[in-house]
């Protein structure tokens, strides 16, 4: 069995603000085993950052709480000082952030940025690290890494950039390389070549990726387990092929609908999901959808809690409707057809 | 010819529009070369259609969207709006017209001044084309219910509203002059994929309803067909492929456009398991010093001899179907030997004789078909 690298047990993460409590993650939970590639998916506030963040540690702030575990080869992260945290970060767990451009410091060069983390980490001098530093910028494919090593982050295009920073995330060879949204910022051509290298380069540095991502079509590449978040709940939970080709969350087939498909005729109208996500200071009683979902019945203002109600045991959902009625009600938002209001 | 055929006149003309930027350097700021944004482009926008501008960051979308509302001059050629030529007007007589054509930006933050309410950023054209006060505020109320927003919301600011509002807000401002013509830049791909359709829905709406013409500017295939009549493809400043857009994703010609709709995430695992991915290589290269030839060519899998060598004309596949390269995709032999280079969209620097000799391949679907 591969093995496991990420245990995440009901994570619980709450920010005091002077709004009042922000519930940015709630109850969730997760593994991932080395060589795979898990996609969490939401729309802006669904709590999938801030979840991505904390294995990190990097939420641990004055005014912010955590619940539950997050467990790294078996040792809590939430429970580690900033010293074993340091350890952690970059040299077995690292992370590529949406935005090249202000992720990068723009008065150091490429090379100096990415033979900091490798100093830091292995010890190794400067010569070492500068050599380091151009074989990884040559397996992410940036032609001429040996004088591209020395280019400041504004001599690099957008997708270079990202590169670049795809290569600061390796240098230490992570097992975990956690990657935010890293294709939103580029054109569909650079992301196709980006989502293929992380494919790559997860099999090269034999380590598991967790992808996060506002765009089912992103995960449909390269992710084996799908995790679906709404108002920083796990609404859905299952293995790619179940989750694309038997979605059980009404919140999924919204997802799944309003994407522009090429694959198919055209429509005169697109699917949407009605309305915006729930302020996660005061969220409505009950499923966290119901304001947004069009099967809301009377059972859903008490909120379903998270199981297996399908024949694959791995497939978890946060819905009370009858799987039979799932099966009926959401062909209609699959295809993209429009709900009624 | 062909861009009459529906009996609509054109709202826009653009004619040969050139749009570089000089390069200076040193003490006496001598130019010491030139940005080639815009080299060369024709087309017509007919009254009340869509024109989707699509290709990757630096093909010069962005430029020649700016052009044709006039916020930037072009260095060469016209930009012909409703019959009269705009291209060289001062900002004094492009004031009257810039209530006919408005723009909506990309970015729902940068776009919006974060220290004025709503009301007062929606209500600035109005102001300063002479809407009096009180005609103002309710013509901003209409205008936020319009784009689906509340006219309680007249007195907030940005920052009280989430990204897909605010770019609401943007495409209320650009109507509040009732414009003909709206280019629209980028205008979902800064918002999530479930806000991008409803978006999109409400564009479509509001077309319909202001009989809108729309150019429509952006890098993902995906994202244009739902709006689009017909699509425009360009790279590194050249016009490469105008088609009718449902032709376009049937049937691509120029492989820039093969490549673009293969790198369209597909939401159906065993379809994108099962199509073939053609992954460009590199970026689009720099626009200071173009490639020779056809300048995709450094780029194009299907690249010979003739493509570093002869600028391709845009040839006219029919329907409306035109492609600037010298191996075609999608048409046959027997076709080849019909089609006709269109003289009026083929810039001065192809050469008009190089009709292609050969067909690239004669049958490529870069987007599979599901069911």
């Amino acid at each position: 069995m591969a093995e496991r690298l990420i245990e995440v047990k009901d994570l619980e993460v709450k920010f005091a603000t002077e709004d009042g409590v922000v519930n940015a993650v709630d109850g969730v939970s997760f593994e991932l085993q080395r060589g795979e590639v898990l996609g969490i998916v939401g729309e802006s506030g669904s709590g999938k950052s801030v979840t991505a963040m904390t294995l990190l540690g990097l939420t641990r702030d004055k005014n912010a709480r955590f619940g539950g575990e997050v467990l790294y080869k078996g040792r809590d992260v939430l429970q580690m000082n900033e010293d074993e945290l340091e350890d952690v970060r970059g040299n077995e767990m690292s992370m590529i952030f949406q935005d090249p451009m202000t992720s990068l410091n723009p008065v150091y060069t490429i090379g100096a940025q990415i033979c900091e983390a490798i100093q830091i980490h292995e010890r190794a001098d400067k010569g070492a690290a500068r050599r380091r530093a151009v074989e990884l910028l040559k397996q992410v494919g940036i032609p001429n890494a040996e004088e591209r090593v020395g280019n400041y982050p504004h001599e690099f295009s957008g997708g270079m950039r990202q590169r670049a920073m795809i290569a600061m995330a390796l240098a230490c060879n992570p097992d975990v390389l956690i990657a935010d949204e890293p294709t939103t910022a580029l054109d569909v051509t650079i992301q196709a070549q980006i989502i293929e290298l992380i494919d790559r380069l997860k099999d090269e540095f034999n380590s598991a990726v967790i992808l996060i991502t506002h765009d089912l079509g992103v995960v449909a590449e390269i992710a084996d387990e799908i995790v679906v978040m709404y108002a920083g709940r796990i609404v859905e939970r299952a293995m790619k092929r179940e989750l694309f080709y038997d979605p059980q969350h009404p919140y999924t087939w919204g997802l799944l609908g309003s994407i522009p498909r090429l694959d198919r005729p055209k429509q005169e109208r697109l699917h949407s999901i009605k309305g915006t996500p729930p302020s996660l200071i005061r969220m409505p009683p009950g499923c966290k959808f119901r304001p947004r979902c069009p099967h809301a019945f009377e059972k859903c203002t008490q909120e379903p809690s998270l199981e297996n109600r399908v024949e694959d045991p791995k497939h978890l959902d946060r819905c009370w409707l009858s799987v039979d009625d799932k099966r009926r009600l959401r062909e209609s938002t699959l295809l993209g057809e429009e709900e009624a209001a | 010819m062909s861009e009459s055929s529906n009996g609509n006149e054109p709202l826009v003309e653009v004619k040969n529009v050139k749009k570089y930027f000089p390069i200076r350097k040193g003490l006496l700021q001598r130019e010491v070369g030139a940005v080639h944004a815009v080299d060369d482009v024709t087309f017509a926008v007919r009254e009340g259609e869509t024109l989707g501008l699509v290709g990757e960051s630096g093909c010069g979308k962005s430029t020649l969207g700016r052009t044709i509302v006039r916020l930037l001059e072009p260095t060469e050629g016209n930009v012909v709006f409703r019959g009269r030529d705009i291209s060289k007007l001062g900002s004094r007589s492009l004031r009257p017209l810039r209530r006919e054509m408005q723009m909506i930006f990309q970015d729902p933050y940068a776009s919006l001044n974060p220290r004025k309410r709503v009301g007062s950023i929606i209500g600035t054209p109005l102001k300063i084309h002479g809407v009096d006060k009180s005609e103002r505020r309710q013509r901003v109320q209409e205008l936020l219910e319009k784009v689906g927003l509340s006219p309680e919301h007249y007195n907030r600011f940005p920052h009280e509203f989430s990204g897909g509002q605010r770019q609401r807000i943007g495409v209320a401002r650009a109507l509040a002059l009732n414009p003909k013509l709206i280019v629209a830049d980028e205008p979902v791909s800064a918002l999530d994929v479930s806000i991008q359709s409803q978006m999109l829905n409400l564009l479509g709406d509001l077309q319909k309803e202001l009989s809108l013409t729309y150019i429509f500017i952006a890098h993902d295939l995906g994202v244009v067909r739902h709006v689009s009549d017909r699509i425009a493809v360009m790279y590194l400043g050249k016009l490469v492929e105008l088609s009718p857009a449902e032709d376009l994703y049937q049937r691509p010609i120029m492989p820039y456009t093969e490549a673009l709709l293969s790198a369209v995430p597909i939401p159906d695992p065993d379809l994108a398991e099962q199509r073939e991915r053609i992954v460009l290589e590199g970026d689009v290269p720099s626009p200071i010093d173009p490639p020779s030839g056809c300048r995709f060519h450094p780029r194009c899998r299907y690249m010979t001899d003739i493509c570093k060598q002869v600028e391709p004309p845009l040839v006219d596949y029919g329907k409306g179907h035109l492609a600037a390269c010298h191996h075609p995709l999608n048409v046959d032999q027997e076709t080849l030997e019909r089609v006709r280079v269109s003289k009026r969209h083929t810039p001065a620097s192809a050469d008009e004789g190089a009709t292609p000799a050969k067909p690239g391949k004669e049958r490529s679907r870069p987007i599979p078909r599901s069911g």
